[in-house]
């Protein structure tokens, strides 16, 4: 440092110092996520460790929540163009109940009925997409009513009943084969997490996407097809909401018409608590992935405890206001910057 | 100047007979003085016009009496014959028996006439038991009383802008009923510009209006840029000039041209420059024909490579629409535009297509148009360049990085850093950025509505020498601007308009902030190189 800057070594020191502390709080945002994962693990291991400090406890709680980061993928895609997709739980039920009532009650080959499947979800964005850019409806008022929509025709197909007995391979495809002794099914997760990340911070159409949900205006003027970033985001999120219906399907080798439907308000909690931390103020993938981790190793840890199923409502519901509200602070910082 | 005899100078009547009369009112906005020592005075049922260019005071003048700003001291105040202690309390108005009606009438269209009519007195009384029949019944009265064919049931955004603007006007004359019932005071509407977006037949029925409302006895302050209309409605008028009263005046002994006089400051010579200075024959590089939308009406105009034209006119006239409508931002009804031979029809035009045809546009609203202030700088200039420059996949790479740094020191973007959130940066070099991201695609028609606007003297200059440099290098530049030193700094020439038409032309020497804005007060009878008599 040369002291021909003018400045005197104190006050270079002192702004040399609040920069560090500067670096300090951005680093603990960056990673809090991370670390209060890690804590909640080590209190938990302190509390129960011979049951929950176990690689088949970690197993079970990275496999059986594969279908959770994959819907929470999914919602942040439309989440970060600024649209909600409140119909994704229920593609995710519906596409779980096509391929349920295809590939058990008609005999439809398990190939096919994946595929049917999907088609749903994609089909479910294209009408989303249709009304909310089509006729210019808030996406909030559209998915809602399309969500219930989808509801009624999951309890059509299915007379409301559980439907199982869904081919072995989608089930082996899932859960049953592993690899570490996770099933295959994280590994799918992990690998969409990556493809979301990549377009989410490596492509032109990652960045039309975040300008498209900052400022609607701006990327108009841009000359970005707005109308179209915020149409295909949906037809994703319909897409990933189906296949995280698919994987749904493999993971209970059945379907039964309500159980999907829990997932919205988790898979919501999971995108803003995420967008907390990692790329502090964005939607982003890590977060999420990490956030679905961070709530179900809370709950996980807590059942063990003997606290029963009322603790997941608990849980799921306090980190969705905590995390809006933390992402408020965030943003209310942005403001003051600006 | 030559003012009727005994005009000059406000406040003649006796104090007592006035029902507004202000002395020595100044107000300084840190060093810069916004009203410098005004006094007039308003008679009982008098239409007072107050007129004066953008920047005159009289906003300042008009925030004064809604207790907005706090005078400076010195100045006094006399509502209905009775001193009034300054500054008003905000909201205080009311209680003075003054109500104001602003440009953008202050009406939810959502709701019905009815609750419109009764906005102020819920947010200001609490009621517990609100009698819809009784209301309504009063409503209809009112309305038959004063010829409007309105139902109060209606929601104001079924009604047509004129009726909207009638229904702001008898809404803010009701809110006094109860001070008129109570002093002896008969009110005062302040009706802040509340005609430029009216057509012609409709500014009479507004006029009828303001006349039957005079009759029952109320007085009104008009604010107005279109003189036309101050001399039709007004009995004086007051016009401010750098913020000071550059004459009171009784409307019916002046003519036009005396006012235009008063507004601009000394008596233009138009100079008789050579028209057709530059640039205009065969050479235009950018020609647009037929441009109908919005207010804009059969629009044509020629540009040549290097020329930078400006367009300008009163709040109203339809100037700042055209570079909207050319880049797709808002739909054209018709015309054509024709960048180098090549034709684009406007009726189809979106920002997409005519970003493709090598046409830029810098909007004025940069807060909300012009860029993302959460985004970093970065973030911001890359957007049109994120395929070009980067090639498509992977975008993070240094090549963005190295084109902002090359763009900010190119623009001077201070502070030279590149991560930073642009809503960090002062405006000026907000506006750096906003140019350095569209200039970068090297375009052949710049659109450029307001560009200096909330932008520090010092970054001025350097938005002028960007825009500069940019038609030296052969873009054409078109300018929307209500800016007139701006426009005389930067254009080649200045087309001016009045109601939805390009009236009249300034080209070269002839262009001066004066007769830019001589030929916007005058309007459409100010025919291209008429002197003024």
């Amino acid at each position: 440092m040369s002291a021909a800057s003018g400045s005197s070594p104190s006050t270079v020191e002192q702004a040399r110092k609040k920069a560090s502390r500067q670096n300090l709080v951005d680093r603990l945002e960056r990673y809090g996520l991370i670390i209060a994962w890690a804590v909640v693990i080590a209190i938990f291991g302190v509390l129960r460790p011979d049951t929950f400090l176990t690689w088949p406890n970690f197993a079970t709680i990275l496999g059986s929540q594969a279908v959770l980061v994959v819907a929470t993928l999914g919602l942040i895609i439309p989440l970060t163009a600024g649209d909600y997709d409140l119909s994704l739980a229920s593609v995710l039920t519906l596409s779980s109940m096509v391929i349920a009532v295809l590939n058990v009650n008609y005999g439809v080959p398990i190939g096919l009925s994946v595929l049917a499947a999907l088609c749903t979800g994609v089909l479910t964005g294209i009408v989303n997409g249709f009304f909310i850019t089509y006729f210019g409806i808030h996406s909030l008022i559209v998915t809602l009513g399309v969500g219930t929509f989808l509801h009624g025709i999951t309890l059509w197909i299915s007379d409301s009943m559980t439907i199982s007995g869904i081919s072995f391979d989608l089930v082996n495809a899932v859960i049953v084969w592993r690899f570490l002794g996770v099933p295959l099914e994280f590994y799918y997760a992990l690998t969409l997490c990556i493809i979301v990340w990549y377009v989410f911070s490596y492509t032109a159409l990652g960045r039309r996407l975040l300008f498209v949900g900052r400022n609607r205006e701006v990327a108009r003027l841009s000359g970005i097809r707005v109308d179209r970033v915020r149409w295909g985001s949906l037809i994703a999120s319909g897409f990933l909401g189906s296949l995280a219906g698919v994987l749904y399907a493999g993971t209970t080798g059945a379907a039964d018409p309500s159980s999907g439907m829990t997932y919205l308000l988790p898979a919501f909690a999971a995108s803003f608590l995420g967008a907390t931390g990692i790329n502090p103020g964005r939607f982003n993938p890590w977060g999420a992935t990490i956030a679905v981790y961070f709530l179900v190793t809370g709950i996980t840890g807590l059942s063990i405890l003997g606290i029963s199923t009322f603790v997941q409502d608990l849980f799921y519901g306090g980190a969705l206001v905590i995390a809006v509200t933390l992402s408020q602070i965030v943003r209310g910082r942005e403001e003051r910057l600006a | 100047m030559s003012l009727p005899d005994g005009l000059a100078g406000g406040g003649r009547a006796s104090p007592g007979g006035l029902v507004l009369r202000i002395e020595n009112l100044s107000k300084h906005f840190g060093g810069a003085r916004a009203l410098d020592g005004v006094s007039f005075g308003v008679g009982p049922r008098e239409v007072h016009g107050l007129l004066g260019q953008n920047g005159s005071g009289k906003s300042t003048l008009i925030k004064v009496l809604a207790g907005f700003h706090e005078p400076d001291p010195g100045a006094r105040l006399w509502v209905g014959g009775t001193e009034v202690a300054l500054p008003i309390p905000p909201g205080g108005f009311r209680a003075l028996g003054i109500s104001f009606v602003h440009q953008h009438l202050g009406l939810i269209p959502s709701l019905t006439v009815l609750e419109n009519l009764l906005i102020s007195d819920f947010a200001t009384e609490d009621r517990w038991r609100i009698g819809w029949k009784a209301e309504g019944r009063r409503a209809r009265d009112l309305f038959v009383r004063y010829g409007l064919a309105i139902d109060p049931s209606e929601p104001v955004s079924r009604l047509s802008p004129v009726v909207r603007a009638l229904l702001a006007i008898v809404r803010a004359f009701d809110q006094l009923r109860e001070v008129r019932t109570a002093a002896g005071s008969q009110g005062l509407l302040v009706l802040d510009e509340p005609t430029p977006f009216l057509p012609a037949a409709d500014v009479r029925e507004l006029f009828r209006l303001v006349r039957e409302i005079v009759r029952d006895g109320a007085s009104v302050i008009f604010v107005s840029h279109d003189i036309d209309e101050v001399l039709e409605i007004t009995d004086r008028a007051t016009v401010l000039r750098d913020g000071r009263v550059a004459g009171t005046f009784e409307t019916r002994s002046v003519t036009k041209d005396d006012i235009v006089r008063m507004i601009v400051g000394r008596r233009v010579e138009l100079k008789r420059a050579p028209s057709a200075a530059r640039g205009r024959s065969g050479d235009a590089r950018v020609r647009v024909w037929g441009l109908d939308g919005g207010s804009v009406e059969g629009l044509s105009l020629d540009v040549a490579a290097g020329e930078i034209i400006g367009l300008t006119g009163l709040i109203g006239s339809g100037y700042d629409e055209v570079v909207y409508l050319l880049y797709g931002a808002t739909r054209a009804t018709a015309g054509v535009l024709e960048i180098e031979g090549e034709r684009h029809e406007l009726a189809p035009m979106t920002p997409t297509a005519a970003i493709g045809a090598g046409c830029v546009l810098v909007p004025g609203d940069r807060q909300n148009a012009g860029a993302v202030g959460t985004l970093s700088v970065l973030d911001n200039v890359s957007l049109p360049v994120l395929e070009t420059v980067a090639n498509g996949w992977s975008i993070r790479g240094s090549r963005l990085a190295a084109n902002a740094t090359v763009l900010a020191e190119r623009f001077d973007v201070r502070p030279r850093d590149p991560a930073l959130p642009i809503g960090a940066l002062s405006g000026g070099n907000q506006q750096k950025v906003v140019l350095a991201k569209w200039l970068q695609l090297k375009p052949r028609l710049i659109l450029l509505d307001e560009p200096t606007q909330g932008v520090d003297i010092g970054a001025r200059e350097q938005v002028f020498e960007a825009v500069r440099q940019a038609a030296r290098d052969g873009a054409c530049v078109l300018c929307a601007s209500s800016d007139f030193e701006q426009l005389e700094a930067i254009c080649d020439r200045v087309a001016i308009f009045s109601r939805g038409r390009a009236v009249s032309e300034l080209a070269g020497d002839e262009i001066t902030k004066s007769a830019i804005a001589e030929h916007c007060y005058k309007g459409a009878d100010s025919a291209r190189g008429e002197t003024v008599p």
